[in-house]
């Protein structure tokens, strides 16, 4: 069968942006392989996710809904998604390129003996009816083009390498059952603990980021950064720096060893450009340094660059955009 | 308990550059002097070497590589103070995929009985994180990846699994495979009595045959993954610099980003 499948990432039914980009591709892959777009949901909540899905052009979902999801997350997905592709084969299934995603893509890979792609940047399908995905190596400096040998292929698709697009269809529904086997439950989720911000999307999912470096001298100032990230409806990064001093979770760290990002516009704020923040970053379409040093290696890479203190300019961009926000 | 431990650890370029690509068969050159231990790596093996000194027991290091492998990564985390180096290396093994590596990984950690593999959670080169959880399904352990905290208790692991924003708190029984985030210690540095002591510690080296590889589902023809090319990526970037000196650099920001339809 050449459907292709989306595994659906969600928040108790809230899809998040990547979500919909993947569903999105789907409908383009589908539509070259000759298939059906498909989403794959896992979890509680379908009736919120629902709508959504249909708007974003699946023709089909395959609902598994179980607290098990959550209890037991992400073996008993595993299960489930490894069972359903066993059986159905389809042309494939794309995965959000997160650290959760890669990880159940790699472990169904492994269970069905199916190759995984990761980190793709652009997906299509080629004559022989096989992926064709390029992903970045080598902190952004290589275009590698890759596919795979056998179906179902599994890839995951990072944030932001399409654009979300609607185009309503209507939904067929089909309940799955959930799978969760004695081994599927030997690592339970015992808490979550949240420290998200409500409406500041992750650093890796955003479409604008701003990050901040030790240029902000303290952890009080990474206000600073937070408010003109809220202002731009964007995602908060930092540089290693940040991070080492305890100012901002590794979770938003930035570089070759923290999260490797390709958003529209990302914009650094007292960060240096070190080659190691340069390889998580350096793909972003639209670059923007703030840094009062003019021979700072990250005027080396951006598109537009403010040699000043950050402390003058960031609080007066942050206004700036509110009163042209308002004057629009 | 006493902890038999496997950290598992790879060895990668120092610095990223594409002149380390083969362009014949688009595979990684590892020249041996400019390749270091995975930075992420290092972590993995201060974990390892913590839970030693709490619990008690020993850390094996597990590499699958060229001979090169040993003389840095594997070296450097013996110094630390692991206790001995399991090496598998094969030119049946070149251009393997992280699937590929996963399952040869696994086919040597059987012949172990480990209580905890540590992995680190991505290398610098590749940067799949494919090959921890595909790992721990091939040994159908339990897997407990992207930890910034790691706990034994008894027969039990506790960890603090990052998310995207906050962590949640897993836990399973041992044995299990665990991968370690960048962040959760700060390696120690290898003291001239640890480098000394490395020179004198075990090292075994085994081949594909020796740990039952099938050579069919390794290297570049046992791979399912596929290089079709690359090209070094072109980016010109518009390089507008101003100066704040008047105190108005944030309006030509704003004018610029306002044109470019980013707000
Ligand atoms: C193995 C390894 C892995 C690494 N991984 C990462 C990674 O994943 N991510 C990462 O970011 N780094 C990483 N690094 C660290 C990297 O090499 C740099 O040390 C780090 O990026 C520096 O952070 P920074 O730019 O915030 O700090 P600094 O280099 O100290 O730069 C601060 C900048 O702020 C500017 N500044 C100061 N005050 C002001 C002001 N008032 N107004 C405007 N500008 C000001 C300064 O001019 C300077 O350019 C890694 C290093 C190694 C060895
Ligand atoms: N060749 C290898 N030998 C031993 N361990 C490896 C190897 N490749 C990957 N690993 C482990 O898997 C982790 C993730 O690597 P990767 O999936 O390549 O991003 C690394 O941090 C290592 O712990």
């Amino acid at each position: 069968m050449a459907d292709v499948w989306v595994l659906l990432d969600h928040e108790e039914g809230a899809l998040s942006k990547v979500s919909l980009q993947l569903l999105t591709a789907a409908r383009s892959l589908a539509a070259q392989a000759g298939g059906s777009p498909v989403a794959v949901f896992c979890g509680t909540g379908w009736e919120r996710a629902k709508e959504a899905v249909a708007r974003y052009g699946a023709t089909k979902a395959l609902v598994s809904e179980s607290k098990d999801f959550d209890r037991y997350q992400p073996a008993a997905l595993v299960e489930t998604l490894a069972a359903v592709v066993g059986e159905r084969t389809p042309w494939g299934v794309l995965f959000a390129s997160g650290p959760a995603g890669k990880e159940v893509a790699a472990r169904i890979g492994a269970l069905l003996g199916l190759g995984v792609l990761a980190d793709a940047i652009s997906v299509s399908v080629d004559d022989a009816g096989r992926p064709l995905v390029e992903h970045a190596a080598f902190g952004g400096a290589v275009i590698v083009r890759k596919t795979l040998r056998s179906a179902p292929y599994l890839i995951c698709l990072k944030a932001n390498a399409v654009a979300a697009e609607e185009s309503p269809a209507s939904l067929e529904e089909e309940t799955v059952p959930a799978l969760v086997s004695d081994d599927a439950k030997r690592v339970t989720v015992a808490e979550r603990v949240s420290t998200a911000a409500a409406g500041r999307p992750p650093v890796d999912q955003a479409a604008v980021i701003v990050s901040g470096g030790r240029g902000l001298q303290d952890p009080a100032n990474f206000a600073l950064v937070e408010a003109l990230a809220d202002e731009l409806g964007a995602g908060v990064g930092a540089s290693r720096a940040a991070v080492d001093a305890g100012w901002y979770p590794h979770a938003a760290q930035v570089g070759q060893t923290g999260k490797t990002v390709s958003p529209q516009l990302y914009i650094a704020v007292g960060i240096s450009g070190a080659i190691q923040h340069r390889a998580g970053m350096q793909t972003a379409k639209t670059i923007v340094a703030i840094n009062k040093d003019p021979d700072s290696p990250i005027f080396a890479l951006v598109d537009f660059g403010v040699v000043g203190d950050l402390f003058d300019v960031v609080p007066k961009l942050t206004e700036e955009i509110r009163r042209r926000k308002h004057a629009g | 308990m006493p902890l038999n431990i496997a950290v598992c650890v790879k060895r990668v370029p120092d610095t990223a550059a594409d002149k380390n690509l083969d362009p014949t068969d688009f595979t990684l050159r590892r020249e041996p002097d400019e390749s270091i231990l995975n930075p992420v790596d290092e972590v993995a093996v201060e974990e390892a070497l913590r839970l030693k000194e709490a619990h008690g027991g020993e850390v094996t290091v597990v590499t699958v590589g060229p001979e090169a492998a040993l003389t840095k990564a594997a070296r450097r985390a013996l110094s630390m103070g692991c206790d001995k180096v399991v090496h598998l290396s094969d030119p049946v093994l070149h251009g393997s995929d992280a699937q590929a590596i996963a399952y040869a990984l696994a086919c040597v950690l059987r012949r172990g009985s480990y209580d905890l593999i540590v992995c680190g959670s991505e290398s610098t080169d590749a940067r799949t994180s494919l090959v921890p959880p595909a790992l721990a399904e091939y040994l159908n352990l339990p897997g407990l990846f992207h930890a910034r905290t790691v706990e034994v208790e008894g027969d039990r692991v506790r960890v603090q699994r990052e998310a995207d924003q906050g962590y949640d708190v897993i836990e399973g029984p041992l044995p299990a495979v665990v991968g370690i985030n960048w962040g959760a210690n700060e390696p120690r540095y290898p003291s001239f009595k640890g480098i000394q002591g490395a020179k004198n510690k075990p090292v075994e080296s085994l081949t594909a045959a020796d740990v039952g590889i099938e050579s069919t589902r390794v290297g570049l023809a046992g791979s399912q993954s596929q290089v079709l090319g690359f090209a070094a990526r072109s980016a010109e970037r518009r390089r507008i610099l101003v100066d704040n000196k008047d105190g108005n650099a944030h309006v030509k920001l704003a004018d610029f980003l306002q044109e470019a339809k980013l707000i």
